[in-house]
């Protein structure tokens, strides 16, 4: 009852401040703050812009060499670890996937457990979820932090104790609704996604007041106007407004029942503009030829009102997916100097294999090109009407069902998946962990079940011809859309990259290695093995003085299912011995938080 | 203790229609050999690398519903057995009914859940198919990746 009254009273300030002033809520005045504080690292992507930069400078190339693991922290969970650690003042907030343990650990007392949830779920929604139970992390705002569940409940813990303050139900997994997504606090409310595109879901965005839980708004990915949020005339796509019934005249009958444009992604904000920015998943089968149409706005960038979230404009990056290419990557709003002009730019590194620099106010398209040289499925992204210009032979609708379409990349993992780019104002170049894989890809038909696999389509994968190694970490120009060095590695990299003050980019690969490199350069300066695979994002924080570098360890995630028995060649390349790199051999599971320092 | 024993009874409990369910489903489909026969033939033919219809369809069943977890060409993963393993121990009998019944083994060690395949017509209506498909990977006849067709 206690906990209550404190929740309303501090809802009263919140009316209070909100009628004296026309400034955004006191929740968000903190966090925006917080944020912009470099010894903390308050929510998953280090800020609002999604640019995973840290000021830190402690740790510099010349002495990056000297890093060292100070401590390490067991999760106790052996699945796939996505997301990272939260640093609130002298609090660490460690997550885990299912059965999503919440963590607070005492930065001042050795990391000692302060306290310690775990939710009771339902251990039958673990099959339910696509591609292993992640979950990418806890988000913090107004003394709470917000967990989402893989059974889509959404809890807010007081931060302090731990205790639940709200629950509430943001989907229902027997209809193949879960969640992998981190949560996002704006202003007064948390923003919350869904999982499921191989489930057949209607994908949506949904806003839940911070105070109770109560829902503020909800957008759909696809669907008639009013669910969508979408206003005919003002609501655009690359300048021109949308028009009525945008999204339904792009399916047949009531497909976009069970359309997706799952949420799964990240989603940013920008204050100024007041729009935030999340992309939606794959149309739902992966069997294009049952689902004729656009399929919109499946593969979609979205600008919406933080408020009533409303669409400003949206894009369309991949019209009638044949491929599996989700389009929910990282938003990162950066300030930059689009050939030669000054932008207020977002850039987006899509699973299509294409990196695409846009004007966020607008949602003018400004650049768009291949970030993996291997890219084959699109000659490229018409400027005009920005759709891409599909290459035939790698078209899986127009070779048809139960035809093998061969040798397509990206595979349906996409150049790159949900492991989250880093942007750094110094070098003024985004630093991008990639896929450098293919596919041969057949789709068939099939029938939807609620609750059961509605895929469609199967699939091997292997490295583009002649290659053994299957990722690259790359430096991205987003003003003229070329690499500007690439890093090979010889798995995928799935892991987060944090950019520093220091002139240092750090990511994991999924071997184990915690990877330190010249951002100028990519020379590798530092790497230490952790004890299991990264699928985790880098953070950075500062405590007593001194700069630390966190990452969680676990391997799992589509990357170990796809890898763990090394790839499989394609029907006439068998050869391909590089193919056959097991994971396992390198790495096995277990989730492990890994601190470096300095000595 | 008195938790583990309330769930193994669940998972008999549930197992009981579920058998039923999937036998008729087998008949139905008309292609389905008996259990028994299955034991003495091998349940997949593979020519010069290429492989009889069924197989090929466990194949793309395989794709479908078991990849996501199992990892390409059942060869495991980080988040599920490795099948070409688990049926050099495994008959069709032990098979189907993990297939139909699904298995759960949740601890503190493990959050292992296989769902129950039964009512899944992709699935239980191609049950022979995906087991043949297997059983050739498992058998050391059929290499990694997209089978050829006999005839192909």
């Amino acid at each position: 009852m206690n906990q209550r009254k404190k929740v309303l009273l501090s809802w009263t300030a919140l009316v209070a401040a909100s009628l004296l002033s026309s400034q955004p809520s006191l929740a968000n005045d903190e966090l925006s703050k917080m944020s912009k504080d470099p010894k903390q690292w308050v929510m998953q992507s280090g800020d609002y812009a999604n640019q995973r930069y840290s000021p830190l400078k402690q740790i510099t190339t010349a002495n990056v060499k000297e890093l060292r693991p100070v401590w390490t922290f067991s999760t106790g969970v052996l699945r796939g670890h996505e997301g990272g650690p939260l640093i609130v003042g002298d609090v660490m907030y460690v997550h885990t996937p299912f059965p999503n343990v919440v963590y607070a650990l005492d930065l001042n007392n050795q990391g000692r457990i302060l306290w310690k949830y775990e939710p009771k779920q339902d251990p039958s929604v673990i099959p339910v979820m696509c591609c292993d139970t992640v979950n990418r992390g806890v988000a913090y705002g107004d003394g709470k932090i917000i967990l989402n569940q893989a059974d889509a409940n959404v809890v807010a813990l007081d931060a302090k104790t731990g205790k639940e303050l709200w629950k509430v139900a943001n989907g229902d997994p027997k209809k193949g609704e879960t969640m992998t997504g981190a949560p996002v606090v704006v202003k007064d409310k948390v923003l919350v996604g869904i999982s499921g595109g191989e489930f057949g879901v209607q994908g949506r965005m949904t806003a839940y007041n911070l105070k109770d839980g109560s829902v503020a708004w909800k957008a759909y990915s696809v669907g008639p106007d009013d669910q969508i949020l979408f206003d005919p005339q003002k609501t655009t796509s690359l300048g021109k407004p949308v028009g009525a019934n945008s999204s339904l005249s792009t399916w047949q009958g009531d497909q976009w029942k069970t359309g997706g444009g799952a949420t799964w992604g990240w989603t940013a904000y920008d204050p100024q503009l007041n729009l935030i920015y999340y992309g939606s998943g794959n149309p739902s089968t992966w069997n294009p030829k049952q689902r004729p149409g656009d399929n919109k706005w499946s593969m979609t960038i979205f600008a919406r009102d933080a408020d009533t979230g409303i669409a400003k404009w949206v894009y369309q990056m991949t019209p009638h997916d044949e491929w599996d290419y989700d389009g929910v990557n990282e938003m990162i709003l950066a300030d930059i100097k689009v050939k030669g002009t000054p932008v207020k730019a977002l850039v987006h590194f899509d699973r299509n294999g294409f990196a695409y620099t846009m004007n966020r106010e607008t949602g003018e398209l400004l650049v768009a090109e291949k970030y993996d040289p291997a890219v084959n499925w699109a000659t490229h992204v018409d400027m005009k009407t920005g759709r891409p210009e599909v290459v035939a032979q790698y078209s899986t609708d127009h070779n048809g069902e139960d035809h093998n379409t061969k040798g397509v990349c990206p595979a349906a993992l996409g150049s790159k998946d949900q492991q989250p780019a880093a942007y750094s104002p110094e070098t003024g170049l985004f630093y991008v962990p990639t896929n450098h894989v293919c596919m041969d890809y057949e789709p068939f038909k099939v029938s939807y079940t609620a609750g059961q696999p509605y895929v469609g389509a199967t699939l091997s994968m292997f490295p583009p011809k002649g290659e053994t190694h299957l990722g690259n970490f790359i430096a991205w120009d987003a003003s003229s859309g070329k690499i500007v060095w690439s890093n090979k590695e010889t798995f995928s990299v799935w892991s987060g990259a944090l950019t520093t003050a220091g002139g240092v980019a750090f990511y994991g690969t999924l071997e184990g290695y915690l990877k330190a490199v010249d951002m100028k350069t990519g020379k590798e300066l530092y790497k230490f093995k952790t004890p299991s695979g990264i699928i985790g994002n880098v953070t950075s924080y500062e405590h007593g003085g001194k700069q630390y570098i966190a990452v969680l360890s676990g391997v799992g995630g589509w990357a170990g299912i796809g890898m763990a028995a090394g790839l499989g060649g394609d029907s006439e390349g068998l050869g391909a011995v590089g193919a056959y790199k097991q994971l396992a051999n390198y790495t096995q599971l277990g989730g492990v938080l890994t601190v470096f320092a300095l000595p | 203790m008195p938790k583990r024993l309330a769930l193994t009874a669940a998972i008999t409990l549930m197992a009981l229609p579920l058998c039923v369910a999937a036998g008729a489903a087998g008949a139905a489909d008309g292609s389905a050999p008996t259990a028994a026969k299955a034991a003495e033939a091998k349940p997949y033919k593979v020519e010069g690398g290429k492989v009889d219809p069924g197989t090929y369809n466990g194949y793309r069943r395989y794709g479908e519903s078991c990849m996501r977890c199992h990892g390409p060409d059942g060869a495991g993963s980080s988040y599920a057995p490795d099948l070409t393993d688990s049926l050099k121990h495994m008959d069709y009998d032990a098979f189907a009914e993990t297939v139909i019944n699904g298995r759960k083994n949740v601890n503190t060690a493990n959050n292992n859940v296989m769902p129950s395949f039964g009512t899944t017509e992709d699935v239980a209506n191609y049950l022979d198919d995906i087991y043949g498909y297997l059983k050739a990977r498992s058998d050391g006849a059929l290499g990694r990746g997209r089978p050829q067709r006999i005839g192909d």
